[in-house]
C-alpha cells in the first residue's frame, strides 16, 4: 500500500471524514459521555481499540461473507468483540474497568464501528483496514475529547478532572482548574449542552474549511475547484 | 464451483450465519469460563472495600462476606445483611437499601451498630443529575457523613427529613428530591433494621 493512500486514510479519519464532525455518526455516545474531557478521552480510546480489531477481523473474513447476510454477520462479530473486551477488562484490569465499564457497553451501539466495517473493512485489506480503524478512532477520540473539554470548561470550570483515575496517578498534572470558584453553567453538562457545543463546533469546523479553501483559491491556478 | 458462486446460494448464506453465531457463541463461552472466577473475585473485593467504608476500623474482626443473612423486608424484597462480629459478639450490620431518586433508584450501603445508630452510609449506585444531585457521593461532598451516629431513637421521626420538610438534613441548592430520597432510604433502612433486629443479631451467634 502506497504512502499516498496511507496519508489519505489519516486525513480522512482525523479531519476530512471525521466520524463526529463530518459523518455525524455515533451521536449516542458522543452526547452521553462528553460531560468532561476525561470521559471523552476514555470513550475515544476504548472505541479506537475495538474499531481497529473489528476492522481487521471483518477485513480478514470479507471474502467469505455473502453481501446479502453481511450486516448480521458484522453485528454479531462486533458485539462478540465488545463483550470479550468487557469481560477480560473486568476480570484482569478491574481498576480500569471501573472507569471504562460504562463506555464499553456503549460501544456496541456505536454505529461508527458498523459504519467502518460496512464502508471500508468489507472492501479493503487487513492492513489498510487497521490503519483506517486507527485513524477513524483517533479522529473520534479527538472530537470527543474536544467536546468534553468545552463542556467541562463551561459547565464546571475545570479541564480533565479525574484524569488520574483513568490514566493513572502519573497523569494528575493534566487536571487543571481554570476558573477557581466558578459555579458553572449546569446546562452545558446536561444533554442540551451537548447539542449546543456540537453545533458550535460543527460551525467552527466549517469556518476553518472555508478559510482553507478560500486561501487555496487565492493562491492556486486550479480555479475550477473554487467555484463550488 | 468457486467461492463467488457459492456465496450467492441460500444454503451457503444460511450456513454462514449459523457458523458465525456458533463461533462467536463458542468464543463467549470460553471467555466466560476463563473470566468468571476473576470477575466474581473482583466484585467481592469491591463489596469488601465498600463494607469497610461504612464500618469504622475496629468495629468488626470477622469476614463480613462470610456471615451474610437474607432477610425479607416489609415489601417482600430480600435484603442481604452482612453481620460484623467482634470477639464473637454481634457488633454491626451492613446492608443495601434503596429509594427512588430523581432519575431511577438510589442504592445505598448502610452500616448500623447494635444500638441502631448509623456507623456510615455510602451511595453505591445512582443516576442523579451530574453537578446537582451527585453531591450525595462521598467523593464529591461530605454531605453523606451527616448521617453518622444518628439513630431513630436519638431524634424524632419527623426530623428524619431534609430541612425544607422540617428535618435536620441539608438539601442542595437546586436539588431537593435527591437528598430527600437518600434520607428516606436511610430512615427506612433503620426501620428495617429495628423491625428485624432480633432476627439479625440472634442468628449471628
Amino acid at each position: 500500500m502506497s504512502t499516498d493512500s496511507m496519508g489519505r486514510l489519516w486525513r480522512d479519519g482525523l479531519w476530512d471524514q471525521n466520524v463526529v464532525f463530518v459523518q455525524l455518526l455515533a451521536m449516542c455516545p458522543t452526547m452521553a459521555v462528553t460531560t468532561s474531557g476525561t470521559n471523552g478521552l476514555g470513550m475515544g480510546l476504548a472505541t479506537t481499540a475495538v474499531l481497529v480489531v473489528s476492522n481487521m477481523l471483518i477485513a480478514s473474513i470479507r471474502d467469505f461473507v455473502s453481501s446479502q447476510v453481511r450486516i448480521p454477520v458484522f453485528i454479531v462479530v462486533i458485539a462478540t468483540l465488545v463483550t470479550l473486551v468487557d469481560m477480560s477488562l473486568n476480570a484482569w484490569l478491574h481498576g480500569l474497568h471501573k472507569v471504562l465499564g460504562l463506555f464499553i457497553a456503549l460501544i456496541v451501539v456505536n454505529c461508527a464501528i458498523l459504519g467502518r466495517a460496512e464502508a471500508f473493512a468489507s472492501k479493503n485489506g487487513v492492513l489498510a483496514s487497521a490503519v483506517d480503524g486507527l485513524a477513524m478512532g483517533l479522529g473520534f477520540t479527538f472530537a470527543l475529547t474536544l467536546m468534553g473539554l468545552v463542556r467541562e470548561l463551561l459547565g464546571a470550570g475545570t479541564l480533565f478532572s479525574q484524569a488520574s483515575l483513568l490514566l493513572g496517578p502519573a497523569f494528575s498534572f493534566m487536571e487543571v482548574t481554570v476558573l477557581p470558584g466558578y459555579t458553572g453553567v449546569l446546562m452545558m453538562i446536561l444533554p442540551p449542552g451537548g447539542f449546543l457545543v456540537l453545533g458550535f463546533l460543527l460551525a467552527g469546523r466549517r469556518l476553518i474549511e472555508q478559510r482553507i479553501s478560500r486561501r487555496a483559491c487565492a493562491g492556486g491556478p486550479a480555479q475550477s475547484a473554487c467555484s463550488a | 464451483m468457486d467461492l463467488a458462486l457459492w456465496r450467492e446460494r441460500i444454503v451457503y448464506q444460511g450456513g454462514l450465519l449459523a457458523l458465525s453465531t456458533f463461533l462467536t457463541s463458542a468464543a463467549l463461552v470460553l471467555a466466560n469460563r476463563a473470566t468468571v472466577s476473576a470477575i466474581e473475585q473482583a466484585a467481592q473485593d469491591d463489596l469488601k472495600q465498600s463494607l469497610t467504608q461504612v464500618l469504622p476500623e475496629g468495629m468488626a474482626d470477622n469476614d463480613l462476606l462470610a456471615d451474610a443473612l437474607e432477610v425479607a423486608d416489609t415489601g417482600g424484597r430480600k435484603v442481604n445483611v452482612y453481620r460484623g462480629r467482634k470477639a464473637g459478639q454481634f457488633s454491626a450490620a451492613v446492608f443495601e437499601y434503596r429509594a427512588r431518586g430523581y432519575a431511577g433508584d438510589i442504592v445505598i450501603l448502610l452500616g448500623v451498630d447494635p444500638a441502631g445508630a448509623v456507623t456510615g452510609v455510602r451511595v453505591l449506585r445512582h443516576s442523579e443529575t451530574p453537578g446537582l444531585g451527585d453531591k450525595i457521593e462521598a467523593a464529591k461532598s461530605d454531605w453523606i457523613h451527616a448521617f453518622e451516629q444518628k439513630s431513630l431513637a436519638g431524634m424524632p421521626l419527623a426530623s428524619w427529613a431534609v430541612k425544607k420538610d422540617g428535618g435536620v438534613f441539608d438539601q442542595f441548592a437546586g436539588a431537593t428530591i435527591t437528598p430527600r430520597a437518600v434520607v428516606k432510604a436511610v430512615r427506612e433502612g433503620l426501620q428495617f433494621y429495628a423491625a428485624h433486629q432480633a432476627e439479625i443479631s440472634e442468628a449471628a451467634r
